[in-house]
């Protein structure tokens, strides 16, 4: 009421999903975001092989020979690919999560993001050394 | 006037004459070190006086004069017109109501940032006779970064999620609450945690991480929220699973 008698009309202007192009910074957000439907269905693949495993060797076999399958094997390489993207991406983020300052100063970024790789490729040698990898 | 000619797209609403904003175009006569803003003030001292902006120091000091430029929220001071190639857009800060021309309605920012009380709340008021509020240059440092905001709303024109959920408190709001919270004269985190763990505050971020990017004054927004979250969680698993550390 007391716009209208001022003459204002303020101009609402529509949202919509041009945002997405209209700097890369969030065309990057958004292949982040995307990649977890493949983190997700990796672990789907997981389930599934637990469940075939408990299921008896037959069934086993049956799930490691569907893994050799052309199209299990593209998307096993998409989905390492939008992984490693994901987990880069998120690792790079933690210096602005958890800063750590010690005394007057604040650690340095790659120090934070540094023992979060650090922490990611000594789990990924453990779970090497259990799959007998070496 | 030496340099070269350049010429700006304004987008002009005036609620009066015109259903929807459109663009105007004006060639401006510029010297090598002229900003965005300097051009504007062209404009409307010798081309077009009705042309409407918000604009005080000229010094990325005061944030008043935040546009999109070239589809990026920018301060027409700190924006070179040496730096852009072709036709300059100017637009107003997106994701809010166009006032008239460059100007925006900024009633919904304000209000958000009453909401989280930015300012001292101390355990205990001094007198006055008591003296200051003594701190160490590593408790300053703390928060130092964050109280370099200028309340400018570049954040919220450059973060999609407030665009899309308005009801988001949005990232300068949340970096100046949590400015205080680090601040170790206060004591005020509890007050402002109603509207900051509410979901409609540090929860509704998905981290796109565009506020610190358009930062003119590098504050770090999206580290302040994430960081806003951390805490939330940590006082959500004290209040429901060890009850009895809460006084």
């Amino acid at each position: 009421m007391a716009e209208e008698m001022s003459g204002r009309r303020p101009y609402e202007r529509e949202i919509t999903s041009e945002w997405i192009f209209r700097h890369p910074r969030y065309l990057r957000y958004m292949v982040r975001e995307f990649s977890c439907l493949f983190i997700g269905g990796y672990a789907l693949l997981m389930v599934v092989g637990l469940e075939r495993l408990a299921q008896g060797p037959a069934a086993w076999q049956g799930f490691l020979q569907a893994l050799q399958s052309p199209a299990s094997v593209a998307f096993h390489a998409v989905a390492l690919a939008f992984s490693l993207y994901h987990s880069v991406t998120w690792f790079n983020l933690t210096p602005k999560a958890l800063p750590v300052q010690l005394g007057e100063e604040f650690l340095p970024d790659a120090v934070i993001a540094g023992a979060h790789y650090a922490g990611w490729f000594a789990l990924s040698a453990v779970l090497f050394w259990m799959a007998g990898i070496f | 006037m030496s340099g070269r000619v350049v010429e700006l797209e304004v987008l002009r609403y005036h609620p009066e004459t015109d259903q929807e904003p459109r663009f105007q175009r004006y060639s401006v006569p510029c010297r090598e070190e002229w900003v965005v803003l300097d051009a504007l003030n062209y404009i409307k001292e010798h081309l077009d006086p009705t042309l409407t902006y918000r604009w005080s120091c000229h010094m990325a000091v005061c944030g008043s004069c935040g546009m999109m430029i070239n589809q990026e929220p920018k301060l027409a001071c700190k924006a070179f017109l040496r730096d852009y190639q072709g036709v300059i857009r100017v637009e107003p800060l997106r994701h809010f109501p166009i006032e008239r021309d460059l100007v925006t309605v900024i009633d919904d920012f304000m209000a958000k940032l009453s909401r989280v009380r930015p300012y001292l709340i101390p355990k205990d008021i001094k007198a006055l006779e008591a003296g200051e509020y003594r701190q160490t240059p590593a408790e300053l440092k703390r928060f130092k970064q964050y109280s370099m905001c200028i309340n400018c709303m570049l954040c919220y024109a450059a973060c999609p999620e407030y665009g899309l959920i308005p009801k988001y408190i949005g990232p300068a709001a949340i970096a100046l609450a949590h400015r205080w919270n680090q601040d170790s004269r206060d004591a005020g985190r509890e007050e402002r945690q109603e509207a900051l763990a509410a979901k409609e505050g540090a929860w509704e971020c998905s981290f796109v991480g565009a506020c610190s990017e358009v930062c003119p004054e590098h504050v770090d927004p999206a580290g302040a929220i994430q960081q806003v979250k951390i805490r939330s969680t940590v006082d959500w698993y004290q209040e429901h699973l060890m009850p009895w550390l809460k006084k």
